[in-house]
């Protein structure tokens, strides 16, 4: 119903040629079945946009709807602010406060590395790199974006985790650190790219004016293209941590699994939604565990949301400045 | 051994036109335990092959789950990895419904080390303490001097309750615990940590990790059956009342001399 009203408004200017019988069809540009076309075409890619709308709808009322019974049998403060994670004793503890710290520790730790590395990367392919170095670097970045988590995951497990295990002499190598390095892999290419395409978008006269006023090439990079792409990258920056609190497989894999709040690098956590998915397969339907899990989907779903109005704003405020 | 598949298959075939007239386009649905599952995998498709006529829907969900479909009536046959709970029993005598547990199976837990540790017997209650944190270090055991990294299995699967009931009596596996979702990523864990302990259903052992006695037993088949070997437990299905018709065929099918020879091929110890 809503795209009609829509395309009414939108349709108003033509409007006239399309009710009025007698005028329209003598000009081919204007004709019936051009705004007839014009109108088919409109509203079909409305309602393929607004299908997605429609679907996020859907999986957030579902999500709510299987997340809020949560609440019925336990406090929002004790879910929220609960240290212990015992779905399934008798009598329950239902507190993600170990879950929520788990997925906020090792986004920070990851995004500390990824950030850096990732707009360096960037700031070297667009500015500095030679055209030929570019060429082989890009793409491979790039590829590595298309690894699927799973397989990252699983050479965290075999092969990084029992690498740290040795350099650094600890227990187990499944911890926080590990699990923010194969994480940091996750979103640097996220990072790269669009950081890289924000540089390249900064119009050739800033950087040929800089120069022309004695700058050198560092001064050029750092105090005219990086502020006048600040935007970008910010957006840039908040997508890949986006990326990594959201991210499922490796952490699940990587993490260690205890819920724990981490007391130092090395110890293993268990992030929101590495609980979710190892546990959503046997908990019962719609028992208390099921509801509960969903209630940390929802926490997880306000994360990431924060982090895409982050995202927005900051895009919006370097913006009006640049 | 097919010649067996047929004969067992014509007896049932032959009992189950005996005792109920409508044993045409029968269908099954089976649900619950997924320590169960690979059994009931294997048993169906048997089955099914015996008697093509009969549809299985097969499904996991948990020991719960397959309870709960029992009391629900959605399933005719609910897999578990334990006894039905006194308040399981009160929710199916409210709704009529009698839960009959059928054994037809037997699982032995294993705890298991990295193949260098030196420690090779532990007691129960040594067990109970590592897990509950309270012996943190391997030399407190007779070991090396390294620390203990205790590895659990996700609080929802079945082998975590039947670990949770039998050697920690109750009582919390420490959440310092690291969690594996699966016996496949628990055992290349162990494999690649030193100081490693975790435990395993018997049917996934394998060279790369030690097993342990315990109590100074050795988890086997013999051991479980004769109920030396303190870490076992029995696989139930259970059925609405006792079972007719093409419910109590399958029951039969599983507890017939090929049935349990699948069990055995699905990593389970069978009953005889």
């Amino acid at each position: 119903m809503t795209y009609r009203e829509h395309t009414k408004g939108e349709m108003i200017p033509e409007g006239s040629s399309r009710g009025d019988r007698g005028a329209a069809p003598t000009d081919t540009l204007t004709g019936r079945g051009t705004a007839l076309g014009e109108w088919v075409a409109e509203s079909s890619l409305l309602i393929i946009s607004l299908i997605s709308i429609v679907v996020l709808g859907l999986i957030l009322l579902f999500l709510l709807m299987e997340g809020l019974p949560t609440f019925s049998f336990v406090s929002v403060k004790a879910f929220i602010l609960g240290h212990l994670w015992y779905p399934t004793d008798e009598p329950p503890d239902f507190g993600i406060l170990a879950l929520i710290m788990g997925s906020i520790s090792v986004t920070l730790i990851s995004s500390l590395i990824a950030v850096p590395s990732g707009v360096m990367t960037a700031i070297y392919l667009s500015e500095i790199a030679p055209p030929k170095m570019a060429e082989i670097l890009k793409p491979a970045i790039e590829l590595l974006a298309s690894l699927p988590s799973v397989v990252i995951g699983f050479f965290g497990m075999v092969a990084v985790a029992p690498l740290m295990q040795r350099i650094f002499d600890i227990p187990t190598g499944l911890n926080l650190f590990t699990a923010s390095i194969m994480l940091a892999f996750m979103s640097i290419p996220t990072i790269c790219t669009i950081s890289e395409d924000a540089l390249r978008s900064v119009p050739v006269t800033y950087r040929e004016a800089s120069m022309a006023l004695g700058a050198t090439p560092f001064e050029t990079i750092s105090k005219v293209t990086v502020p006048a792409a600040l935007s970008g990258i910010t957006t840039a920056i908040i997508l890949g941590m986006s990326r990594a609190i959201g991210e499922t497989m490796v952490v699940l894999m990587v993490a260690g699994g205890a819920a724990i709040i981490p007391g130092s690098l090395f110890d293993p956590i268990r992030p929101m939604p590495a609980s979710i998915a190892s546990e959503m397969g046997e908990a019962p339907f719609r028992g208390d565990h099921y509801h509960a899990l969903f209630a940390t989907g929802i926490t997880l779903f306000l994360f990431t949301i924060l982090f895409n109005i982050l995202a927005m704003s900051a895009s919006r405020r370097f913006r009006l400045k640049g | 051994m097919k010649k067996s598949m047929g004969v067992t298959a014509l007896f049932t075939a032959l009992f189950l036109m005996a005792s109920s007239p409508w044993a045409m386009a029968e269908r099954l649905a089976i649900k619950g335990s997924t320590t169960v599952l690979p059994i009931a995998q294997k048993i169906s498709e048997a089955y099914m092959v015996a008697h093509p006529e009969t549809k299985i829907s097969l499904s996991g969900g948990g020991s719960g789950n397959g309870i709960k479909a029992v009391i629900d009536q959605t399933a005719n046959v609910g897999n578990s990895s334990r006894f039905i709970k006194g308040k399981e029993m009160k929710m199916a005598v409210a709704k009529g419904v009698t839960p009959v547990p059928h054994r037809i199976a037997l699982d032995c837990i294993v705890p298991v080390v990295h193949p260098d540790n030196t420690v090779s017997n532990l007691t129960m209650t040594q067990l109970k303490d590592i897990y509950l944190a309270t012996i943190t270090n391997w030399k407190e055991v007779g070991g090396a001097d390294k620390k203990i990294v205790v590895i659990s299995r996700d609080s929802s699967s079945g082998t975590f309750d039947a670990w949770r009931g039998l050697v920690m009596k109750k009582e919390r596996v420490t959440p310092r615990a690291l969690t594996q979702p699966s016996n496949g990523g628990l055992v290349t864990q162990v494999a690649t940590t030193q100081g490693a302990i975790a435990y395993i259903a018997l049917g996934y052992l394998n060279d790369e990790i030690k097993a342990l006695r315990v109590d100074g037993i050795k988890g086997s088949a013999e051991t479980t059956l004769n109920g030396r070997y303190p870490i076992s437990r029995p696989l139930f299905m259970f059925t609405n009342g006792w079972p007719t018709g093409e419910t109590l065929s399958f029951i039969n099918f599983i507890l017939s001399k090929k049935g349990q020879e699948l069990v055995e091929e699905a990593g389970s110890i069978p009953l005889y």
